[in-house]
């Protein structure tokens, strides 16, 4: 740790933090695919049976909230490692002085 | 929904804490987010109150109007959502579930409101940083759920069967159950609170980025990340929470 001065080693870890949000949000993909499945689905159930409309359109939303929660918590990291980064701070207490 | 609109120079999703009090030896820190919770918490009382006392005048013979046929088509809404999810028998629900709903919702709307902030060392007026967005008040509350399903799965069933439904399907499974009985309340605080968070987020980052386009734009933004996501969350919370604990005492 000799050549390299604290202020380039808190840098090194805010850029990378924020190559590590952008590839985290990655994550949203996942959720895209699975609400994008439970819309249409429901779209062809509405269709099958119009009457159920008020049932299917309950299903899909809980279906497609609770498929979210995977696509939160990555935006959860995304953000900590944005706007509240845990890891600068550890770092400082490690090797500051 | 964000601070950006009043101090437009700095954004700021932090929670601020306002003091700290030591209870036997306890260190409690009241934070902006609990003073905008106890705030809400007092306006939905007062409201309440209000309201009860003018259904309590009301006519039961007639059709309602205004305030007090608002809230029967509420009731009606929350007896019916009850009812179907939970079963017949546990109908009772449907008061908690009220209560639980109404104070989400006004808490995720909240945003959207101007009220007295403590920041720093004096009082501002701003927009709510809405109190859901914080992991302390979302936990809490999915703690009470949490509590609620093995309280009344031990009082339904029992302490034997609740111990044995642990067990199921096979003793080696013991550790994954408990793992999924705790789990239930993180992933739904998380739910919750990231959903907020992220619209409180992104709305202040759009303000701050492109402010001379946001009195075009933005209405439609604050009716999708404020507005859909506030109300459709709330009531996943609440579908989630019937579930889980209905799911319990079976």
């Amino acid at each position: 740790m000799a050549e390299y001065s604290l202020e380039q080693g808190s840098a090194l870890i805010l850029g990378c933090s924020a190559i590590g949000a952008g590839i985290a949000m990655i994550a949203g993909l996942g959720p895209g695919i699975g609400q994008g499945f439970a819309a249409g689905k429901g779209a062809e159930g509405v269709s099958r049976q119009p009457a159920a409309s008020g049932d299917i359109m309950r299903t899909m939303l809980l279906g497609a909230a609770v498929a979210e929660t995977t696509g939160i918590y990555s935006l959860f990291i995304a953000i900590m490692l944005v706007f509240a980064n845990p890891l600068v701070s550890r770092y400082m207490s490690l090797f500051g002085e | 929904m964000s601070v950006l609109l009043l101090n437009a120079e700095e954004m700021d999703f932090n929670i601020h804490v306002i003091k700290v009090f030591n209870i036997f030896g306890l260190k409690f820190v009241f934070t902006n987010s609990l003073w905008n919770a106890l705030c809400i918490a007092i306006a939905i009382t007062i409201f309440c109150a209000i309201v009860g006392h003018k259904v309590r005048k009301a006519d039961p013979l007639k059709p309602q109007k205004g305030i007090v046929g608002l809230m029967e088509v509420a009731v009606e809404f929350l007896n019916k959502t009850t009812r179907d999810t939970m079963g017949p028998q546990k109908y009772n629900f449907a008061a908690f579930y009220g209560g639980l709903i109404i104070y989400i919702m006004v808490c995720n709307l909240s945003g959207l409101l101007i009220w007295f902030v403590p920041y720093r060392d004096h009082i501002t007026i701003d927009f709510i940083r809405p109190p859901t967005a914080d992991i302390a008040v979302t936990l809490s509350m999915a703690l009470i759920t949490f509590f609620m399903t093995q309280g009344f799965a031990i009082k339904e069933k029992g302490v034997g069967k609740w111990l044995k439904a642990l067990t199921e399907p096979v003793p080696f499974l013991t550790p994954i159950n408990i793992i999924g009985e705790v789990a239930n309340p993180i992933s739904l605080s998380f739910r919750l609170m990231g959903n907020i968070l992220a619209g409180t987020v992104i709305m202040g980052i759009y303000y701050m980025l492109v402010p001379y386009l946001a009195y075009i734009v933005s209405p439609a933004l604050h009716f999708y990340f404020d507005i859909f996501a506030g109300v459709l969350q709330s009531y996943i919370f609440m579908m989630l929470s019937m579930i889980y604990v209905s799911g319990g005492m079976e």
